[in-house]
């Protein structure tokens, strides 16, 4: 468990107190052993000075972090870095050791708390094995694609064990389908070694992918907290609503035409794949309608997001649809009226 | 006057110079240059590390004093010309080598001169280090030590080897002005006889021995250096 307790941090202007950054406001958290937990938010939210603050990279103004019981801001230097073998973590930069070859640097955390040689280059290669790369032990890593470079990165921060990963946007630097795999391999190493990993980004599709549990930051303050599929269903915060629907929803559309109905179909996490809507309201209505503008998400089988439909008849067709669609649960219409 | 130099008197006279005294020369610089430079390394190297990690936001804080006084030391010896510095120093290397004259008490005054500007340069060297790596080293629970010798110094190594081939090359040039001061080597040749004797050929040789050596030096340093780093795609 970690637990994260009024934790503010302020950074100091350079001479003016005006110029003062508070990068993270009074940020309450409980992240639960074995989970995998998302913290979001847009560039500048403070989502790395709070995970940099889980193992005291920076020092918090305000509040503590603690794991397991343990409160990392009291800890000394040196049993804060025998804490830093339970809590790795891995970066949008992948940061490995540029003239060492992959398994040395996997040996590096090793060689801080003197392994000795062999035993460490073993325990290298396990894991190497697991990040699916035994090939390029001795490569160096400017031999290796972004992707392979974060394997790398990932079987360095499993050497010692942790029972944290931290991944500062740990995918941010690569293209969608290597994303998908590093994802993927956390999910993994989540499920086969129970290691608690908590996901920095700012892309909502990482979060929707992996993610159990989310947290949004905004100016440095958790605005919405919860279950992924609560807050995506239900986003109440404005910064939650612009990750959801990241168009803004309402996105400007055509004019309207003579003699057409509009309405906007929200999805609140309906089974979209269960009855193909649109279709249907033309089979067993006899109404035609076009999708004008659409703005949802999959998560899991279910649908998140809303879509404008225009319909072309009465207003009485377009009550018709209206009855229709929200028959189907979870689903909400409303008239559009501009 | 340089027409003279090139007369078939002065060309025996050369010859039977080259013969007599250029071996024994090149030997003086070559140990001298390389002993210098490596006892300015034993110095410039720790010193340079701390001017980095010493920093306010290094991997290491010092005292602030500490920090002034280093960079002090540092600034004052090397703006000090090296002809100026030989004499300055004469009284310390009496204390150390028993005599102020000679190839091997020449070697004090270039070390003096040279452990300020080694310094200097590894701190650029370990500056050009990636601050990503070294945080996450100390995300790793690496020592400051430990990211002293396991991070700092091997990631910066192939620019350390091209500092390391800049400050053998200019040692070697400020070895063959300690001549000057009765130094040995291929400086002391060209000085005496050039000099004093206006035997132009025999500097002429000598100088252009000089520039083969610093060319030797550059070329196995760029070599070694370009051959370290593996950030290169071989
Ligand atoms: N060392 C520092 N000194 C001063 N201000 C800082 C420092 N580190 C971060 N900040 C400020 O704190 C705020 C939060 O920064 P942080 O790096 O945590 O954002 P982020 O959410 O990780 O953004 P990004 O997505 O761009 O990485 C920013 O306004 C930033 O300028
Ligand atoms: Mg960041």
């Amino acid at each position: 468990m970690i637990e994260i307790k009024n934790l503010s941090k302020t950074f100091a202007g350079r001479s003016d107190p005006n110029e003062d950054v508070e990068a993270l406001k009074n940020v309450n958290l409980s992240i639960p052993d074995g989970s995998i937990y998302g913290i979001i938010g847009m560039s500048g939210a403070g989502k790395s000075t709070l995970v940099r603050c889980i193992n005291m990279l920076e020092r918090p103004t305000e509040g503590t972090v603690i794991i397991d019981g343990v409160d990392m801001a009291a800890l000394s230097n040196k049993d804060l870095r025998a804490k830093r073998k339970e809590v790795t973590m891995i970066f949008q930069s992948f940061n490995l050791l540029m003239q060492r070859t992959c398994l040395k640097n996997i040996c590096f955390p090793l060689e801080l708390i003197g392994v000795k040689k062999a035993d460490a280059e073993r325990r290298a290669m396990e894991l190497l094995e697991i990040v699916g790369l035994p090939d390029k032990a001795n490569a160096y890593p400017a031999q290796l694609s972004g992707g392979q470079q974060q394997r790398i990165a990932i079987a360095r921060a499993l050497a010692t064990n942790p029972k944290v990963l931290l991944c500062d946007e740990a995918t941010s630097a690569l293209d969608p389908k290597t994303t998908h795999q590093i994802l993927e391999l956390i999910k993994e190493i989540n499920r086969n070694l129970g290691i608690t990993c908590i996901v920095i980004t700012h892309q909502m599709s990482v979060i929707e992918e992996i993610c159990g549990r989310v947290a949004i930051l905004e100016k440095g303050v958790v605005v919405e907290e919860g279950e992924v599929a609560d807050v995506f269903a239900h986003p109440k915060s404005t910064a939650a609503r612009h990750l959801v629907y990241p168009d803004g929803g309402n996105s400007e559309i055509l004019a309207l035409r003579e003699g057409e109905q509009r309405i906007r179909v929200v999805f609140n996490g309906a089974v979209a794949t269960e009855r193909p809507l649109i279709a249907q309201l033309a089979k067993e209505l006899g109404i035609e309608a076009s999708i004008l503008g659409a703005n949802t998400k999959s998560i899991g089988e279910r649908a998140y997001g809303n879509m404008i439909l225009g319909i072309m008849g009465s207003r009485d067709d377009m009550l018709r649809a209206k009855e229709y669609l929200e028959s189907v649960a979870d689903v909400v219409v409303e008239e559009v009226t501009e | 006057m340089i027409e003279k130099a090139f007369t078939a008197q002065a060309w025996n006279e050369a010859i039977a110079i080259i013969q007599s005294e250029f071996a024994l020369a090149v030997w003086e610089t070559l140990y001298v240059t390389v002993l210098a430079t490596l006892i300015a390394i034993v110095i410039g190297l720790p010193l340079g590390v701390l001017l980095v990690v010493g920093e306010k936001n290094g991997v290491l804080p010092l005292p602030k004093w500490l920090m002034a006084f280093l960079g002090a030391v540092i600034n004052i010896l090397r703006s000090v010309p090296f002809l100026i510095l030989m004499i300055l120093v004469i009284p310390l290397t009496r204390a150390i080598v028993g005599t102020s004259v000679g190839t091997v008490a020449s070697i004090v005054p270039l070390v003096i001169a040279a452990f300020p500007f080694i310094a200097r340069l590894v701190e650029s060297s370990l500056r050009e280090v990636n601050p990503n790596i070294i945080e996450m080293a100390q995300s790793t629970g690496a020592t400051p030590f430990q990211i002293i010798v396991k991070v700092m110094i091997p990631e910066s190594v192939p620019s350390l080897i091209s500092n390391a081939t800049i400050a053998i090359t200019t040692i070697l040039g400020y070895s063959a002005m300690s001549g000057i001061i009765g130094g040995g080597g291929l400086g002391k040749i060209a000085i005496n006889y050039g000099y004093y004797r206006y035997k132009y050929l025999v500097m002429f040789i000598a100088v252009i021995l000089l520039v083969l050596i610093v060319e030797i030096f550059q070329r196995i340093g760029t070599k070694l250096a370009v051959k370290s780093d593996k950030r290169l795609k071989h």
